[in-house]
């Protein structure tokens, strides 16, 4: 039997999803978004990645979700979705189950029923970097494992930022 | 968290990440398919801390810090082609962009 935070925390995660696909509002689409990462980040929080929990609230739920909801205010797209033709509803839900059960057939094949947190398994033992709580052992990879890595997305985020500027700059219709 | 395993939070990654699947599948909103779409990434950051933790290595929750950089950059560029979009042909809804239909 799980924890009962681990489970209602993923209730929690799951209904906000459900949310999220489901409403035909815009602005409660975004709302379940938001208590959907707040709820991953709650998973989080669980697994002690406590840096990973605040940076998804602080970036995701915060940053990106603001920006949603701005986007979406901007663009006055506030009126509801027509109601889902059936045959697209069979098929979203064919979907779904079809998903669910693969993932579940592949961790009832795998060895993840029964894992605990435990030490290094053998075969990354190469791996100098044990998991840790704090947020120097980020700090340590990044500078020295993942250097080029993180140049990269220095890299890719001003690109984004150049890449959004011209995107915007172009106010003028069919121009 | 002494009784939870790691299937545990692979099948919430995996429940998660259908959701977001069927969601980008069935919706005609532009914004909420992207909404879909950061659920996905969202998902597979779960299934990656949940490596990491269960393994003892640090190098999965390394790559969510990434991944949750790469989706910030991406969420700004993605917002800015829909503005674009929406100013060019006035709607967001994937049932009027048929353009390459006709």
């Amino acid at each position: 039997m799980p924890d009962p935070l681990f489970v209602f925390f993923a209730a929690l995660t799951l209904g906000a999803a459900g949310l999220l696909v489901l409403s035909r509002n815009a602005v409660t689409s975004a709302m379940g978004m938001i208590l959907a990462l707040v709820g991953i980040a709650a998973e989080f929080f669980l697994l002690d990645a406590y840096f990973l929990g605040v940076l998804q609230i602080l970036v995701y739920a915060g940053a990106v979700m603001v920006l949603f909801l701005f986007i979406i205010m901007l663009l006055n797209t506030d009126k509801p979705e027509t109601k889902y033709p059936w045959m697209k509803a069979a098929g979203g839900l064919a979907v779904f189950l079809f998903l669910s059960a693969g993932v579940i057939a592949l961790i009832l094949h795998s060895g993840a029923l029964d894992k605990v947190a435990g030490p290094t398994p053998p075969e990354l033992s190469n791996n100098p970097a044990e998991f840790s709580t704090a947020a120097k052992a980020f700090g340590r990879l990044l500078y020295t494992k993942y250097m080029l890595p993180l140049q990269m997305a220095g890299l890719l985020l001003l690109l984004a930022l150049v890449g959004v500027v011209n995107l915007s700059k172009d106010a003028k219709p069919n121009a | 968290m002494e009784h939870t395993t790691l299937a545990h939070h692979l099948l919430l990654a995996g429940l998660l990440f259908a959701a977001g699947l069927t969601g980008v599948i069935i919706r005609r909103n532009l914004l909420v398919v992207y909404m879909c779409l950061e659920l996905m990434l969202a998902a597979a950051t779960l299934a990656l801390v949940a490596f990491s933790r269960f393994n003892n290595t640090m190098d999965g929750a390394v790559l969510v810090f990434f991944v949750i950089t790469v989706a910030a950059a991406e969420v700004a560029v993605g917002l800015a082609l829909i503005v674009a979009l929406y100013r060019r042909t006035g709607t967001v809804s994937s049932d009027q962009l048929n353009t390459l239909c006709d």
